[in-house]
Protein backbone atom coordinates (compact mmCIF):
# COMPACT_ATOMS: atom_id res chain seq x y z
CA UNK A 1 0.00 0.00 0.00
CA UNK A 2 1.58 3.68 -1.08
CA UNK A 3 2.00 6.22 1.33
CA UNK A 4 2.46 8.76 -1.03
CA UNK A 5 -0.58 10.94 -2.49
CA UNK A 6 -0.42 11.88 -6.37
CA UNK A 7 1.03 15.27 -5.29
CA UNK A 8 3.26 13.88 -2.62
CA UNK A 9 4.55 11.76 -5.68
CA UNK A 10 5.05 15.63 -7.95
CA UNK A 11 6.89 16.51 -5.53
CA UNK A 12 9.02 13.83 -5.18
CA UNK A 13 9.59 13.33 -8.82
CA UNK A 14 12.51 15.74 -9.15
CA UNK A 15 14.64 13.81 -6.45
CA UNK A 16 13.72 10.53 -7.67
CA UNK A 17 14.98 11.24 -11.07
CA UNK A 18 17.89 12.92 -9.89
CA UNK A 19 18.72 9.60 -8.84
CA UNK A 20 18.76 10.73 -4.59
CA UNK A 21 19.88 8.11 -2.31
CA UNK A 22 17.85 8.39 0.04
CA UNK A 23 16.58 4.50 -0.85
CA UNK A 24 12.80 5.24 1.93
CA UNK A 25 12.22 7.97 -1.18
CA UNK A 26 12.67 5.73 -3.83
CA UNK A 27 10.67 2.59 -2.63
CA UNK A 28 7.79 4.96 -1.83
CA UNK A 29 7.47 6.82 -4.84
CA UNK A 30 8.36 3.15 -7.09
CA UNK A 31 5.43 1.89 -4.97
CA UNK A 32 3.44 4.87 -6.16
CA UNK A 33 3.78 5.02 -10.14
CA UNK A 34 2.87 1.06 -9.90
CA UNK A 35 -0.05 1.25 -8.46
CA UNK A 36 -1.17 4.91 -10.05
CA UNK A 37 -0.80 4.88 -14.03
CA UNK A 38 -1.14 8.57 -14.72
CA UNK A 39 1.55 9.48 -12.08
CA UNK A 40 3.35 6.63 -14.35
CA UNK A 41 3.13 8.07 -16.76
CA UNK A 42 3.96 11.98 -15.78
CA UNK A 43 7.10 9.92 -14.60
CA UNK A 44 7.78 8.15 -17.82
CA UNK A 45 6.95 11.29 -19.84
CA UNK A 46 9.45 13.74 -17.64
CA UNK A 47 12.33 11.26 -17.57
CA UNK A 48 12.07 10.99 -21.36
CA UNK A 49 11.43 15.10 -21.67
CA UNK A 50 14.95 15.08 -19.89
CA UNK A 51 16.41 12.27 -22.32
CA UNK A 52 15.32 13.97 -25.21
CA UNK A 53 17.11 17.09 -24.23
CA UNK A 54 20.09 15.59 -22.72
CA UNK A 55 20.44 13.56 -26.52
CA UNK A 56 20.27 16.54 -28.88
CA UNK A 57 22.44 19.44 -27.01
CA UNK A 58 25.81 17.92 -28.49
CA UNK A 59 25.79 20.25 -31.27
CA UNK A 60 29.01 21.66 -32.49
CA UNK A 61 29.55 25.85 -32.49
CA UNK A 62 29.33 26.54 -36.42
CA UNK A 63 32.89 27.54 -38.06
CA UNK A 64 31.69 31.13 -39.36
CA UNK A 65 30.65 31.61 -35.36
CA UNK A 66 33.64 30.04 -33.76
CA UNK A 67 35.93 32.80 -36.69
CA UNK A 68 34.56 35.55 -36.03
CA UNK A 69 34.51 34.84 -31.73
CA UNK A 70 38.70 34.23 -32.34
CA UNK A 71 38.95 37.83 -34.27
CA UNK A 72 36.96 39.75 -32.53
CA UNK A 73 38.83 38.23 -29.36
CA UNK A 74 42.32 38.66 -31.05
CA UNK A 75 41.71 42.12 -32.25
CA UNK A 76 41.09 42.93 -28.79
CA UNK A 77 44.16 41.10 -27.42
CA UNK A 78 46.13 43.36 -29.83
CA UNK A 79 44.71 46.50 -28.71
CA UNK A 80 46.17 45.84 -25.49
CA UNK A 81 49.48 44.68 -26.56
CA UNK A 82 49.63 48.19 -28.63
CA UNK A 83 48.38 50.22 -25.90
CA UNK A 84 50.54 48.31 -23.46
CA UNK A 85 53.97 49.10 -25.73
CA UNK A 86 52.99 52.64 -26.09
CA UNK A 87 52.73 53.39 -22.59
CA UNK A 88 55.92 51.42 -21.94
CA UNK A 89 57.59 53.36 -24.27
CA UNK A 90 56.27 56.66 -22.65
CA UNK A 91 57.43 55.22 -19.64
CA UNK A 92 61.25 54.71 -20.88
CA UNK A 93 60.93 58.64 -21.90
CA UNK A 94 60.18 59.71 -18.97
CA UNK A 95 63.10 57.48 -17.13
CA UNK A 96 65.15 58.73 -20.14
CA UNK A 97 64.03 62.10 -18.83
CA UNK A 98 64.50 61.58 -15.17
CA UNK A 99 68.38 60.67 -15.94
CA UNK A 100 68.99 63.42 -17.97
CA UNK B 1 22.18 13.44 -13.59
CA UNK B 2 24.86 11.18 -11.85
CA UNK B 3 28.48 13.10 -12.00
CA UNK B 4 28.08 16.71 -14.07
CA UNK B 5 29.79 16.27 -17.32
CA UNK B 6 32.05 19.83 -16.80
CA UNK B 7 33.70 18.88 -13.58
CA UNK B 8 35.43 16.07 -15.69
CA UNK B 9 37.25 18.80 -17.43
CA UNK B 10 37.69 21.25 -15.58
CA UNK B 11 41.17 20.04 -14.58
CA UNK B 12 44.11 21.94 -16.13
CA UNK B 13 41.94 25.41 -15.89
CA UNK B 14 43.88 26.86 -13.26
CA UNK B 15 46.81 26.18 -14.69
CA UNK B 16 45.86 27.85 -18.01
CA UNK B 17 43.99 31.12 -15.96
CA UNK B 18 47.35 31.49 -14.18
CA UNK B 19 49.28 31.71 -17.32
CA UNK B 20 47.04 34.14 -19.22
CA UNK B 21 47.20 36.14 -15.86
CA UNK B 22 50.71 36.16 -16.37
CA UNK B 23 50.55 37.24 -20.18
CA UNK B 24 50.04 34.47 -21.94
CA UNK B 25 47.58 34.77 -24.32
CA UNK B 26 48.00 30.80 -26.53
CA UNK B 27 46.45 29.93 -23.11
CA UNK B 28 43.80 32.29 -23.13
CA UNK B 29 42.80 30.70 -27.08
CA UNK B 30 42.89 26.81 -25.00
CA UNK B 31 40.22 28.61 -22.49
CA UNK B 32 37.94 29.62 -25.42
CA UNK B 33 38.39 26.48 -27.50
CA UNK B 34 37.28 24.24 -24.35
CA UNK B 35 34.45 26.48 -23.28
CA UNK B 36 32.86 27.99 -26.41
CA UNK B 37 30.50 25.24 -27.56
CA UNK B 38 29.06 25.14 -23.73
CA UNK B 39 28.46 29.19 -24.01
CA UNK B 40 27.08 29.62 -26.97
CA UNK B 41 25.03 26.56 -26.20
CA UNK B 42 23.72 27.66 -22.98
CA UNK B 43 23.23 31.78 -24.52
CA UNK B 44 20.56 30.54 -27.60
CA UNK B 45 18.85 28.35 -24.87
CA UNK B 46 18.67 31.31 -23.01
CA UNK B 47 17.72 33.99 -25.58
CA UNK B 48 16.19 31.85 -27.96
CA UNK B 49 17.70 33.82 -30.65
CA UNK B 50 21.05 33.27 -32.77
CA UNK B 51 22.43 36.77 -33.56
CA UNK B 52 22.04 37.60 -29.75
CA UNK B 53 23.46 34.45 -28.57
CA UNK B 54 26.66 35.15 -30.58
CA UNK B 55 27.01 38.77 -29.57
CA UNK B 56 26.64 36.77 -25.88
CA UNK B 57 29.16 34.52 -26.78
CA UNK B 58 31.34 37.37 -28.06
CA UNK B 59 30.88 39.69 -24.59
CA UNK B 60 30.90 36.80 -22.52
CA UNK B 61 34.79 35.80 -23.46
CA UNK B 62 36.04 39.85 -24.02
CA UNK B 63 34.62 40.61 -20.50
CA UNK B 64 36.39 37.19 -19.26
CA UNK B 65 39.94 38.55 -20.65
CA UNK B 66 39.28 41.96 -19.45
CA UNK B 67 38.39 40.84 -15.43
CA UNK B 68 40.46 37.83 -15.65
CA UNK B 69 43.04 39.66 -13.39
CA UNK B 70 40.63 39.93 -10.45
CA UNK B 71 39.48 36.05 -10.56
CA UNK B 72 40.41 35.15 -7.40
CA UNK B 73 39.89 30.78 -7.99
CA UNK B 74 37.97 30.47 -5.19
CA UNK B 75 35.56 29.31 -7.86
CA UNK B 76 35.78 27.06 -10.86
CA UNK B 77 37.12 29.06 -14.11
CA UNK B 78 33.63 27.74 -15.88
CA UNK B 79 31.20 28.39 -13.19
CA UNK B 80 32.22 31.94 -13.15
CA UNK B 81 32.72 32.58 -17.16
CA UNK B 82 28.80 30.45 -17.12
CA UNK B 83 27.88 33.64 -14.64
CA UNK B 84 28.97 36.13 -16.77
CA UNK B 85 27.17 34.07 -19.79
CA UNK B 86 24.05 34.20 -17.79
CA UNK B 87 23.81 37.86 -16.89
CA UNK B 88 24.65 39.03 -20.85
CA UNK B 89 21.80 36.64 -22.09
CA UNK B 90 19.39 38.26 -19.34
CA UNK B 91 20.42 41.68 -20.51
CA UNK B 92 19.82 40.58 -23.72
CA UNK B 93 16.74 39.06 -22.91
CA UNK B 94 15.63 42.65 -21.07
CA UNK B 95 16.41 44.28 -23.93
CA UNK B 96 14.69 42.67 -27.25
CA UNK B 97 11.63 42.54 -24.48
CA UNK B 98 11.63 46.19 -23.27
CA UNK B 99 8.18 46.26 -23.05
CA UNK B 100 7.57 43.61 -20.59
CA UNK B 101 10.40 43.01 -17.79
CA UNK B 102 12.59 39.88 -17.34
CA UNK B 103 13.25 39.53 -13.60
CA UNK B 104 14.62 36.70 -11.61
CA UNK B 105 12.26 36.56 -9.54
CA UNK B 106 8.65 37.31 -11.96
CA UNK B 107 6.80 35.42 -8.48
CA UNK B 108 7.01 31.99 -9.92
CA UNK B 109 7.49 30.91 -6.49
CA UNK B 110 4.35 31.98 -5.07
CA UNK B 111 0.92 31.12 -5.42
CA UNK B 112 1.18 28.78 -8.58
CA UNK B 113 -0.24 25.61 -8.49
CA UNK B 114 2.25 22.28 -9.82
CA UNK B 115 -0.52 20.67 -12.05
CA UNK B 116 -0.75 18.27 -14.62
CA UNK B 117 -2.47 18.31 -17.27
CA UNK B 118 -1.85 16.06 -19.97
CA UNK B 119 -1.23 12.45 -19.25
CA UNK B 120 -0.47 10.05 -22.40
CA UNK B 121 1.96 8.16 -23.02
CA UNK B 122 4.46 8.73 -25.65
CA UNK B 123 5.34 6.58 -28.52
CA UNK B 124 9.00 4.45 -28.07
CA UNK B 125 11.73 6.46 -28.94
CA UNK B 126 10.45 9.62 -30.07
CA UNK B 127 14.07 11.01 -30.76
CA UNK B 128 14.48 7.86 -33.65
CA UNK B 129 10.94 8.56 -35.25
CA UNK B 130 11.64 11.77 -35.87
CA UNK B 131 14.72 13.93 -38.24
CA UNK B 132 17.22 15.47 -35.76
CA UNK B 133 16.04 19.08 -37.41
CA UNK B 134 12.70 18.46 -36.55
CA UNK B 135 13.72 17.61 -32.67
CA UNK B 136 15.64 20.28 -32.32
CA UNK B 137 13.23 22.54 -33.52
CA UNK B 138 10.51 21.03 -31.25
CA UNK B 139 13.18 21.48 -27.98
CA UNK B 140 14.09 24.52 -29.44
CA UNK B 141 10.19 26.24 -29.49
CA UNK B 142 9.26 23.91 -25.82
CA UNK B 143 12.18 25.86 -24.18
CA UNK B 144 11.52 29.58 -25.57
CA UNK B 145 8.12 29.29 -24.42
CA UNK B 146 8.94 28.73 -20.86
CA UNK B 147 9.13 32.13 -18.70
CA UNK B 148 13.16 33.34 -18.45
CA UNK B 149 12.61 32.68 -14.77
CA UNK B 150 11.79 28.96 -15.47
CA UNK B 151 14.17 28.41 -18.55
CA UNK B 152 17.57 29.93 -17.01
CA UNK B 153 17.17 27.53 -14.15
CA UNK B 154 16.23 24.70 -16.64
CA UNK B 155 18.98 25.34 -18.59
CA UNK B 156 21.67 25.60 -15.40
CA UNK B 157 20.38 22.32 -14.26
CA UNK B 158 19.40 19.98 -16.94
CA UNK B 159 21.39 21.14 -20.03
CA UNK B 160 24.60 22.79 -18.35
CA UNK B 161 24.45 20.15 -15.20
CA UNK B 162 25.10 22.48 -12.69
CA UNK B 163 24.26 21.51 -9.31
CA UNK B 164 21.35 23.06 -7.44
CA UNK B 165 23.56 24.68 -5.49
CA UNK B 166 25.44 26.11 -7.77
CA UNK B 167 22.54 27.44 -9.84
CA UNK B 168 21.06 28.99 -6.53
CA UNK B 169 24.67 30.91 -6.27
CA UNK B 170 24.74 31.61 -9.26
CA UNK B 171 21.16 33.13 -10.25
CA UNK B 172 20.96 34.61 -6.72
CA UNK B 173 18.07 32.11 -5.13
CA UNK B 174 17.74 29.97 -2.65
CA UNK B 175 17.87 25.92 -2.86
CA UNK B 176 14.42 25.56 -2.46
CA UNK B 177 13.26 28.26 -5.13
CA UNK B 178 15.73 26.38 -7.93
CA UNK B 179 13.82 22.92 -6.62
CA UNK B 180 10.57 24.83 -7.40
CA UNK B 181 11.48 26.20 -10.45
CA UNK B 182 12.95 23.01 -11.51
CA UNK B 183 10.27 20.93 -11.49
CA UNK B 184 8.09 23.33 -12.87
CA UNK B 185 10.23 23.99 -16.08
CA UNK B 186 10.20 19.69 -16.39
CA UNK B 187 6.80 19.64 -15.87
CA UNK B 188 5.99 22.88 -18.33
CA UNK B 189 8.40 20.91 -20.55
CA UNK B 190 6.73 17.40 -20.74
CA UNK B 191 3.43 18.88 -21.61
CA UNK B 192 4.44 20.38 -24.42
CA UNK B 193 6.65 17.99 -25.68
CA UNK B 194 3.59 15.65 -25.02
CA UNK B 195 1.78 17.23 -27.97
CA UNK B 196 4.32 16.24 -30.17
CA UNK B 197 5.36 12.57 -29.21
CA UNK B 198 1.97 11.27 -27.25
CA UNK B 199 1.44 8.08 -29.32
CA UNK B 200 -1.23 8.03 -31.88
CA UNK B 201 -4.38 7.03 -31.28
CA UNK B 202 -4.41 7.62 -27.54
CA UNK B 203 -6.68 10.95 -27.26
CA UNK B 204 -9.53 9.20 -25.80
CA UNK B 205 -7.42 6.76 -23.74
CA UNK B 206 -8.30 6.74 -20.23
CA UNK B 207 -6.37 5.48 -17.73
CA UNK B 208 -9.61 4.31 -14.67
Amino acid sequence: MSLLTCKDFLLALNEYLDETEDAALRREVEEHIEECPNCWVVFDTTKKTLQVFKGIQSQDIPEDVHRRLMERIHSRLMERRARAQANDKAGDKDEQERKQ
Amino acid sequence: MSQPQQRVGSDGDAELVSRVQQGDIEAFDKLVVKYEKKIFRLARNITSNQEDAEDVLQETFLKAYSHLGGFQGNSRFYTWLVRIAVNESLMKLRKRKSDRTVSMDEGVDTGEEIVVREVAVWEDNPEQRHSQTEIRAILDQAISSLKPALRTVFVLRDIEELSTEETAQLLGLSVPAVKSRLLRARLQLREKLTRFFKRKGDDVFAYL
